[in-house]
C-alpha cells in the first residue's frame, strides 16, 4: 500500500498518559491514513487498549494531541468523538444487555437523529417517517452480517462469536470513518478467526472506512493488516509492513517467551 | 470563651457517637462495597437493649455505678453484635452476587422492617433511658458545664478505637479483614475464610453501634424506635467525608460532623441542624468524592 | 401497533376521565380521594421510573421534587378567592404546570452535580437533597413552615388526576419508545459504551432528571389540592421510599408493571386500614380482632421489600414484552 502524501485520517502526536506514578503510553505518534487496515500489537499490557481509550476519548491524555480529519480532537468528549466519525467495539463485550438486537443497533442511530425530544413526544409525520427509515437501516445492517433473523432476541441471548459481530454491527451503524476493533479475535477458533478476518476486510471494502486493529493472535493481524505498529510498555517499539515487523529484532525480544509470533524460515 | 469550648465539648461528644457509628458503616464498605443502611437502627436496638438490660443488671449490681453502666454496655454490644450477624446472614449473604442495587434496596428494608417492628414492640413512643451511671460535674467554671457523662463518651470512645485499632491492625482475623478490604479474591484465594470474615465485621460494626446507642442513651435520655434514622445517615456522611473504607476518616468524619453541627446550632441557627450534614454530604461528593482521607477508584475500561 | 395509536389513546383517556369527574358527586367521597390518590401515586411512580428504571440513576429523593410542585401551587392558588369554574379550571393548570416547572428546576439542580455518581453514593445523595429541601420548606415561614400550610381551594378531581396520569403514562412511554429513547435505557446498561455510540450520557441523565421532577412536581400539586393542607414531614424520605417501592415491586423500567404496582400499592394500605378498623370477619369469631393487621402495614410493607429481592428482584409485575418496533 502507498501513503499519499495526503493527509491522514487520525494522528496521533508524541500522545502521553500517566496515571500517578505509571507512565501507560508515552510519547507515541501514530498515523492512520484514509482506507487503511492498521493494526497495533504488542504484550499483554503494552497500553493498547489504553490507546484505544485515548483515541476516543475514554481517557483524556497527560500530553501530546489527537488529530482526527484534520481538527483536533485531544480532551474531546467521547461522544463527541463518534460523531465525528470514530466508532469502537470493546475487548470484553460490552452490548447493551436489556436491549434486543435491533434496539443496540439502533441506538448507535441515535447520533444521526434529525428529530429531538419533542419529535418522539408529539410523534407526527416525520417522527415516524424517520423511525421508519432508520428501522429500514438497522435491519439493512442487520441482514448484510446475518444477524437479521436475531434481531427481537435480546442481546445477551446470543452466541459469543455473534455477540462480537453484533459489537461490530452496531460500531458500523454510527457511520464512521475510522473503525476501532479491540480484540475482535478473542475465543475464537480457527474457523471464527477466517470468517472474521473475511469480515474486516468486507467491511473495510464495503463501507470504504479505515480500521485499526488491537489483537493478539497473530494470524489475523499478519493476515489482514496493511501496516502494524509494535507497542510494549507504552512505547512503539517498530513499525511497517508486516513482513518487516516480523523480522524485527525488538520485536521478536518483546514477544520472546510467547508463543504467538510466527517466525519465517528463510 | 467558654461558650467556644462548651459547643467544642458538646461538638465532641456527639461527633464521637457518630464516629463509633461511622466506623461500622465504613468497614462493611470497604469490604463488601455495600452500604448498610440497617446500620443505624442497630444503634437504636443497642439503646433499648440497655433500657430492658439495665433494671435486670440492676437487680444483681448497683445502680447507678460504673459497673452496671459497663456490664449493661458489654452486654448490649454482645447482642447487637449478634444481630448485626444475623441480618447479615439472612438478608445479605443470599445477595452477594446480586447487583448492588438489589442489596441496597434489602438494606432499605431490614432498616424499615427493624424501625417499624420496634415501635410494634417497643412502642413508639419515647422511653425515659434509666441512669447508668452516677453523674459527676466535672468543671463548672463561669458558664462551663462538662459533666461527667461527656467524658465518658469521650473516654469510652478513646478505648473503644484503641481496641478496634488493636483488632485491626494485630490479629489474624484484623490482617484478613484488611486483605479483603483490598481484593476479596486473592484473599479467598490465600485461604481467608471469606464468610467469617464478613459475619465478624459486622459483628464488630454492630457492637460499636450499639456501645454508641448506650453512650447517647446515657447523654440523651429519651428513645424511641426512630431514634436511629437521623444519626445513622449523619454518621454514614461522616464516613464517606473521611473516605468510604478508611477506618481513622470514618472517626475524623464524624468529628467534624458532630463539631460543626454543634457549632452551627449553637451560633447560627437551631433549625437547619440536620441541614448541616447534608450539605457537607454533598459538598465533598462534588469536590472530592473520595473523602478526605480516601483513594481514588479509577474505573478499568 | 399499539404506539401509533398512543394519541389516540390518549385523548380517550382524558376524555374518559373528563366524563367521569361530571358524574363525580354520586361517587363515595372516600372512594374519590382514594382513587385520587391512586392517580397521583402512578404519576409518582411512572416518573420516578423514568429516572430509576429506564435511565438507572438511583434516586431516593423524589419526594423533594412532589413539595416543591405541591408548595408552589398552593400558595399560586392561595391568592385567589371563588372563581368560576373555567377560571378556576384555568388558574388550577397555570398553578399545577408552575409546580411543575419549579420542580423541574429542582431536577436540573440535582441532576447536574450527581452526573458523576453511580449506584449508592448517587441514592445517599439525592436522598440528602430531599432531606435539604424537606429542611427549607420547614423553615419557610413563607409557607408555614413546621406548622403547615392550609390549601384553600380543593381543585383536584378525577379530570384532573386521572387525566395527568394519562400525559405522564403518555410522555414517559413515548419518550422512551422512540430511537431517541433508547438513549435511556443504553445509558442504564452501560455508560461508557453509550458514550462511544455518541449518546451524550450527561444530557439523557439531566433529561431523565428534569422530565421526572416535573411530573412528581405536577403531582404533588394534585396532592395539595385534594388533602388541603400541607406539611413538610409529608415529603420526607419515607414518602420517597415508598415511591421508590412502587418502582421497585413493579419492575424497573418497566411502566405497565410499575402502574399496577402503584394501584395495589396505594389501595393495599387502605385495604389494611379497613381490616384494622373492621371488629371482625364475616365467618370469623370476635375474638381474633385483625387490628393489628393495620397497625403492621409498614412492617409487613419492609418484608415484602426484603422477600422480594430475595426472590424476584426483577418486579412482580414484569412479563414478557415484544420489541416496540416496528410500531
Amino acid at each position: 500500500m502507498n501513503h499519499e502524501s495526503e493527509k491522514p485520517l487520525l494522528r496521533a502526536e508524541q500522545l502521553t498518559i500517566r496515571f500517578g506514578g505509571l507512565t501507560a503510553v508515552s510519547g507515541l505518534d501514530l498515523q492512520i491514513g484514509r482506507n487503511e487496515l492498521v493494526g497495533l500489537i504488542g504484550p499483554n499490557g503494552a497500553g493498547k487498549t489504553t490507546v484505544f481509550n485515548l483515541i476516543t476519548g475514554v481517557y483524556q491524555p497527560t500530553e501530546g494531541g489527537i488529530f482526527f480529519d484534520g481538527q483536533s480532537i485531544t480532551g474531546s468528549k467521547a461522544y463527541r468523538i463518534t460523531a465525528r466519525g470514530i466508532a469502537r467495539t470493546f475487548q470484553n463485550i460490552r452490548l447493551f444487555s436489556s436491549l434486543t438486537v435491533f434496539d443496540n443497533v439502533r441506538t448507535a442511530f441515535h447520533l444521526h437523529l434529525r428529530g429531538d425530544v419533542r419529535h418522539a413526544l408529539w410523534r407526527g409525520r416525520s417522527f415516524w417517517a424517520e423511525e421508519e427509515s432508520i428501522g429500514a437501516q438497522v435491519l439493512e445492517l442487520l441482514e448484510i452480517f446475518h444477524l437479521g433473523k436475531f434481531r427481537s432476541a435480546p442481546a445477551r441471548s446470543l452466541s459469543y462469536g455473534d455477540q462480537r459481530r453484533l459489537e461490530i454491527v452496531r460500531a458500523l451503524a454510527a457511520r464512521p470513518k475510522l473503525l476501532l476493533l479491540d480484540e475482535p479475535a478473542a475465543g475464537m477458533n480457527p474457523n471464527e478467526k477466517t470468517e472474521l478476518m473475511r469480515l474486516i476486510r468486507f467491511i473495510k471494502g464495503k463501507f470504504q472506512i479505515s480500521v485499526l486493529l488491537v489483537e493478539h493472535d497473530m494470524q489475523v493481524v499478519m493476515g489482514i493488516c496493511e501496516r502494524i505498529s509494535v507497542l510494549d510498555y507504552g512505547v512503539k517499539i517498530a513499525e511497517g509492513t508486516p513482513e518487516e515487523v516480523r523480522k524485527n529484532p525488538k520485536v521478536i525480544e518483546a514477544y520472546l517467551g510467547e508463543e504467538h509470533l510466527p517466525v519465517k524460515n528463510d | 470563651m467558654t461558650e467556644f469550648l462548651q459547643q467544642l465539648i458538646n461538638g465532641l461528644a456527639f461527633g464521637s457517637i457518630l464516629a463509633l457509628i461511622a466506623l461500622g458503616y465504613t468497614m462493611v464498605y470497604g469490604i463488601l462495597r455495600f452500604i448498610n443502611f440497617a446500620h443505624g437502627d442497630v444503634f437504636m436496638l443497642g439503646a433499648f437493649a440497655g433500657f430492658y438490660l439495665a433494671p435486670k443488671i440492676a437487680a444483681v449490681l448497683p445502680t447507678p455505678s460504673v459497673a452496671s453502666g459497663l456490664a449493661v454496655m458489654f452486654m448490649a454490644m454482645l447482642i447487637c453484635a449478634a444481630i448485626g450477624v444475623v441480618i447479615e446472614r439472612f438478608a445479605y449473604r443470599p445477595l452477594r452476587r446480586s447487583p448492588k442495587l438489589t442489596v441496597l434496596i434489602t438494606a432499605i428494608g431490614v432498616s424499615l422492617f427493624l424501625e417499624y417492628t420496634g415501635q410494634l414492640v417497643f412502642g413508639a413512643a419515647p422511653k425515659s433511658f434509666p441512669p447508668l451511671i452516677p453523674v459527676y460535674p466535672i468543671a463548672h467554671l463561669g458558664g462551663l458545664s462538662i459533666t461527667s457523662n461527656q467524658v465518658i463518651v469521650l473516654a469510652v470512645t478513646g478505648l473503644l478505637l484503641v481496641a478496634l485499632r488493636f483488632i485491626v491492625l494485630k490479629t489474624k482475623i484484623g490482617m484478613a479483614m484488611r486483605a479483603l478490604s483490598f481484593n476479596p479474591e486473592a484473599a479467598a484465594l490465600m485461604g481467608v475464610n471469606t464468610d467469617i470474615v464478613i459475619s465478624f465485621t459486622f459483628a464488630l460494626g454492630s457492637a460499636l453501634a450499639a456501645a454508641a446507642g448506650i453512650l447517647f442513651a446515657i447523654n440523651y435520655p429519651a428513645i424511641d424506635p426512630l431514634m436511629g434514622i437521623l444519626p445513622g445517615l449523619k454518621a454514614f456522611f461522616a464516613a464517606v467525608l473521611g473516605g468510604i473504607g478508611n477506618l481513622p476518616g470514618a472517626v475524623l468524619g464524624g468529628l467534624i460532623i458532630g463539631t460543626t453541627e454543634t457549632f452551627v446550632s449553637g451560633y447560627i441557627s437551631s433549625t437547619y441542624r440536620d441541614a448541616i450534614a447534608f450539605s457537607i454530604l454533598i459538598l465533598i461528593l462534588l469536590i472530592k468524592p473520595s473523602g478526605l482521607l480516601g483513594r481514588k477508584e479509577i474505573e478499568k475500561v | 401497533m399499539k404506539f401509533r395509536y398512543a394519541k389516540l389513546l390518549l385523548l380517550v383517556a382524558l376524555a374518559f376521565s373528563l366524563l367521569v369527574s361530571l358524574f363525580a358527586g354520586r361517587i363515595n367521597s372516600y372512594v374519590l380521594f382514594v382513587l385520587y390518590y391512586i392517580g397521583i401515586n402512578i404519576i409518582l411512580a411512572v416518573s420516578l421510573n423514568l429516572i430509576n428504571g429506564y435511565t438507572g440513576q438511583f434516586s431516593l429523593g423524589h419526594a423533594g421534587f412532589m413539595a416543591v410542585g405541591a408548595y408552589t401551587a398552593a400558595v399560586i392558588t392561595n391568592r385567589f378567592g371563588d372563581l368560576n369554574p373555567f377560571a378556576a379550571g384555568t388558574l388550577f393548570l397555570g398553578a399545577l404546570l408552575a409546580g411543575g416547572l419549579l420542580a423541574a428546576v429542582t431536577g436540573l439542580l440535582v441532576g447536574l452535580p450527581t452526573l458523576r455518581l453511580r449506584g449508592d453514593y448517587l441514592a445517599i445523595v439525592t436522598l440528602g437533597f430531599g432531606e435539604i429541601i424537606r429542611v427549607i420548606f420547614q423553615n419557610m415561614n413563607a409557607v408555614g413552615a413546621a406548622r403547615g400550610l392550609s390549601v384553600v381551594h380543593g381543585y383536584t378531581n378525577f379530570f384532573w388526576t386521572f387525566g395527568a396520569a394519562a400525559v405522564t403514562i403518555y410522555v414517559v412511554t413515548a419518550l422512551v419508545h422512540s430511537t431517541y429513547g433508547r438513549g435511556f435505557i443504553a445509558v442504564r446498561d452501560d455508560e461508557v459504551a453509550a458514550e462511544a455510540m455518541g449518546i451524550n450520557t450527561t444530557k439523557y441523565k439531566v433529561t431523565a432528571f428534569v422530565v421526572g421532577a416535573f411530573f412528581a412536581g405536577l403531582a404533588g400539586g394534585l396532592y395539595a389540592h385534594s388533602i388541603q393542607f400541607l406539611t413538610p414531614s409529608g415529603f420526607n424520605f419515607m414518602q420517597s421510599i415508598a415511591i421508590v417501592v412502587m418502582v421497585i415491586l413493579g419492575g424497573m423500567g418497566n411502566t405497565p408493571g410499575v402502574v399496577l404496582a402503584a394501584i395495589v400499592l396505594t389501595l393495599l394500605p387502605e385495604g389494611l386500614r379497613w381490616l384494622a378498623g373492621v371488629p371482625s370477619l364475616p365467618g370469623i369469631p370476635r375474638a381474633y380482632p385483625f387490628a393489628w393487621v393495620g397497625n403492621t402495614r409498614m412492617v409487613i410493607y419492609s418484608l415484602l421489600l426484603i422477600v422480594l429481592m430475595l426472590t424476584r428482584p426483577q418486579g412482580l409485575f414484569t412479563w414478557k414484552r415484544k420489541t416496540p418496533f416496528p410500531a
